[in-house]
């Protein structure tokens, strides 16, 4: 009989298995013949067998790689120590094969052979080695321009949608931000110094692919200012393949009802468009973003610990995004300042924001407050004057 | 022996090394796609260019064999590039429109499904669970596993009404982000930590453990003259951060963590706002390894939204149409006391209308 009878009923059925994927690992590389056992430890006790451990790491650096300890050192030696090792990916997660191969070789030989493509963050993530491998891996990586990404308190690996490399609506160049950001960042990225973790996601176009204003604390999501571009043939393709329903899967989902169809045209006022992008992604070949692109920045996404989920929300409704990016990073260099002053430990951006109030936020990182920025206007009464007039 | 070159803070290999010289060449050209089947997409270019896209399922936790193999199958079809998705899919690209079939007939040789775009259920998005996570309630890929199994019609085809996104966390720390997801399969912890106090002082750094709590809710203590700490019960949310910083502190308890299951939540800015995710489910036990209690209620609400939802509604604006009420009417789930928040700005979560259905 098997020795891990409940994770082998997870190799049947049509999505793939990581178990079968496990055990083909597993034939040559005695960590994975353990994972596997203390995997299925797991799935008869229904409980973790990891502990957290202490501080692992390479010279010089503060981050980028995860200690990981099991609680049965004695039941499975081989992943006594199991580290994971979060390599930056390249942007938008393109990789050509003669990289890739150069990954799993490096991994072949100083670690589990398992990976994560990819981590919550975005990293290349190698999952499970010991202490005494991370020096060489490391060496080797760099040799080869590979680097860290983040962990703990600090710039966390920021990530990319495939933005102007394989997607028309694009609205700035997030591969080339991505990666100007990072290298822009190393010594925050490498080097925790922050009150808390700092997350950066670049989206193209409000369809926000990488969740970006669910998942980061500094959300860059593309947007345009002119007139959606239309084109009116494309539209009557569209109409008359009766592929779409202009009138009900179009103009009747409009959120701003700034649109109208009289059966042979479309007409739009721009003026009152959201940038909701429903119109187009339902007919791409007929309507795209205008011509005056750029980004809207929205900060303070986090999941719930400790005061709650936040979603981000906008800062700068618009800003040109054009390399080498000095507004935007001049931009971060003051929220980074107060944050750092004022942000208490363990406390998101977005969460502080919340705590000294947005609108006192918004003016000490230099900014005009504009309506852009609320969903609506207080509707208690208990605004805090900073002005009073004095008999003369 | 010479020191080995060692360089620091060099970044990440700049992407276009990583481009097919077709996405190298369009770079900003692109002017539209299409979805040429289930899994397939073509992108056109201002200059005329097609390229061919096939996505494939992937378990996310893939060894180096498996990436061999895509990496074999890029070789020959694909000019040696590939690419991963925001939902860890991973992706073909050809400009040869002949290359599709035999791309989509290797990757079912490997069982790897092609789907995964337009109005389908993508990857599931999640977390390391018990392979590899100290404060995991449950396991993260065997319930995808599980999960994705059940739901494999609804990858490789696109006739639900919206796209459908399910993320998984094993924790309420969420790793995975999932807050904002159609469906959230989300593992919780019931009960605070336990306190080995023979082993704490020697194990733990006190002052470390009692920072660690986001609640201020530990204290240090001292229990038959040996140095320790105590959790106020009350304060306790079931985050694990203690148990992160102190082995003494075992937060997993497998009689009564488990899983619950939120609905509703949204990314994308089309037509409505982003959208967080709202519990649908309290409590569904741990069941190992295919958590049948678990798939079948996603199952129970994916079926009931693709039959009553009105073409591009997602899950949320689905509901935000019909209601709360007639969500949990048309899927038979129970409400209960716990579906009523009483956290910071619960009141804002009431209804302060007379908008009922009867």
């Amino acid at each position: 009989m098997s020795d891990t009878p409940m994770i082998d009923q997870l190799e049947t059925g049509p999505w793939p298995s990581f178990i079968k994927d496990i055990k083909r690992m597993a034939a040559k590389n005695a960590m994975c013949k353990d994972l596997l056992g203390l995997l299925e430890m797991s799935y008869k006790d229904k409980k973790t067998h990891w502990k957290h451990g202490g501080i692992v790491g390479v010279r010089g650096y503060g981050g980028g790689i995860i200690g990981r300890y099991s609680d049965s050192p004695e039941k499975f030696p081989n992943v006594s120590h199991f580290h994971t090792v979060r390599v930056n990916q390249p942007s938008a997660w393109f990789y050509n094969t003669g990289a890739l191969r150069y990954l799993c070789d490096l991994w072949e030989k100083h670690g589990s052979g398992l990976t994560n493509l990819h981590g919550s963050t975005g990293d290349f993530i190698m999952l499970g080695t010991t202490t005494d491998h991370l020096e060489d891996i490391f060496t080797d990586l760099s040799e080869h321009g590979w680097d860290l990404g983040g962990s703990g308190s600090d710039v966390r690996t920021p990530s990319c949608c495939n933005g102007m490399a394989r997607c028309e609506f694009a609205c700035y160049d997030t591969m080339n931000l991505c990666y100007d950001l990072t290298n822009e960042y190393q010594d925050e990225l490498h080097r925790p110094a922050f009150p808390y973790k700092f997350k950066f996601k670049m989206s193209g176009c409000p369809n926000d692919c990488v969740a970006s204003i669910a998942r980061s604390d500094c959300s860059i999501i593309g947007t345009w200012r002119d007139d959606i571009q239309q084109d009116n043939a494309a539209i009557t393709e569209y109409a008359k393949g009766g592929k779409v329903d202009i009138a009900n899967d179009v103009v009747a989902k409009c959120p701003t009802g700034c649109m109208s169809w009289d059966g042979s045209k479309l007409s739009i006022d721009n003026k009152n468009c959201n940038r909701c992008m429903h119109c187009i992604n339902v007919m791409p070949k007929a309507l795209r973003p205008g011509k005056d692109k750029g980004a809207m920045i929205l900060l303070g996404a986090k999941a719930p610990i400790v005061q709650g989920a936040l979603l981000s929300s906008v800062l700068v409704p618009f800003i040109k995004m054009e390399p080498p990016y000095e507004e935007f990073k001049d931009l971060i260099r003051r929220i980074w300042e107060f944050w750092d002053e004022h942000g208490e430990n363990r406390e998101r951006i977005g969460e502080m924001i919340v705590r000294i109030g947005k609108g006192n936020f918004v003016e000490e990182v230099g900014l005009e407050p504009t309506p852009a920025m609320i969903k609506e206007p207080r509707s208690n009464p208990y605004i805090f004057y900073e002005e009073y007039f004095d008999e003369e | 022996m010479a020191a080995p070159k060692r360089k620091t803070d060099i970044g990440p290999p700049h992407y276009e090394q990583m481009l097919h010289p077709m996405v190298k060449k369009n770079y900003g050209k692109w002017k539209y796609h299409e979805k040429v089947k289930p899994g397939v997409l073509m992108h056109v270019s201002e200059t005329g260019d097609k390229l061919y896209t096939i996505r494939a399922a992937s378990s996310r936790l893939v060894s180096i064999e498996k990436i061999r193999d895509y990496c074999n199958l890029a070789d020959k079809y694909c000019d040696g590039y590939l690419r991963f998705t925001s939902r860890n899919n991973v992706e073909f690209m050809t400009d040869k429109e002949a290359n599709i079939q035999p791309i989509i007939d290797e990757l079912a040789k490997m069982g790897q499904p092609v789907g995964g775009t337009g109005n389908s259920i993508s990857n599931i998005v999640h977390t390391q669970g018990w392979v590899h996570c100290h404060s995991s309630a449950t396991d993260a890929s065997g319930v995808v596993k599980a999960t994705m199994d059940e739901l494999i019609d609804y990858f490789t085809s696109m006739t639900l009404p919206a796209h459908l996104r399910i993320a998984v966390a094993c924790c309420l720390n969420m790793c995975g982000a999932v807050h904002c997801s159609d469906i959230a399969i989300l593992g919780i912890h019931r009960t605070p930590p336990t306190i080995d106090n023979d082993k704490l002082a020697n194990m733990c750094e006190i002052p470390s453990t009692v920072a660690s709590c986001p609640k201020a809710a530990i204290r240090p203590k001292v229990v038959a003259g040996k140095k320790t700490v105590e959790v106020v019960e009350d304060l306790c949310m079931y985050c694990g951060n203690c148990y992160t910083v102190c082995p003494a502190m075992p937060i997993a308890n497998p009689l009564n963590d488990g899983i619950s299951i939120w609905v509703g939540g949204k990314v994308s800015n089309s037509r409505t706002a982003p959208m967080f995710s709202k519990l649908a489910i309290p409590y569904l036990p741990n069941n190992p390894p295919r958590w049948p209690e678990v798939t079948s209620a996603v199952k129970n609400i994916v079926e009931t939204y693709a039959k009553d939802a009105k073409k591009y509604e997602r899950v949320g604006e689905w509901i935000g149409r019909i209601g709360w009420q007639k969500f949990f009417e048309k899927t038979g789930l129970e409400f209960t006391k716990y579906h009523i928040d009483d956290y910071t700005l619960a009141s804002s979560t009431y209804n302060s209308s007379t908008h009922v259905k009867f």
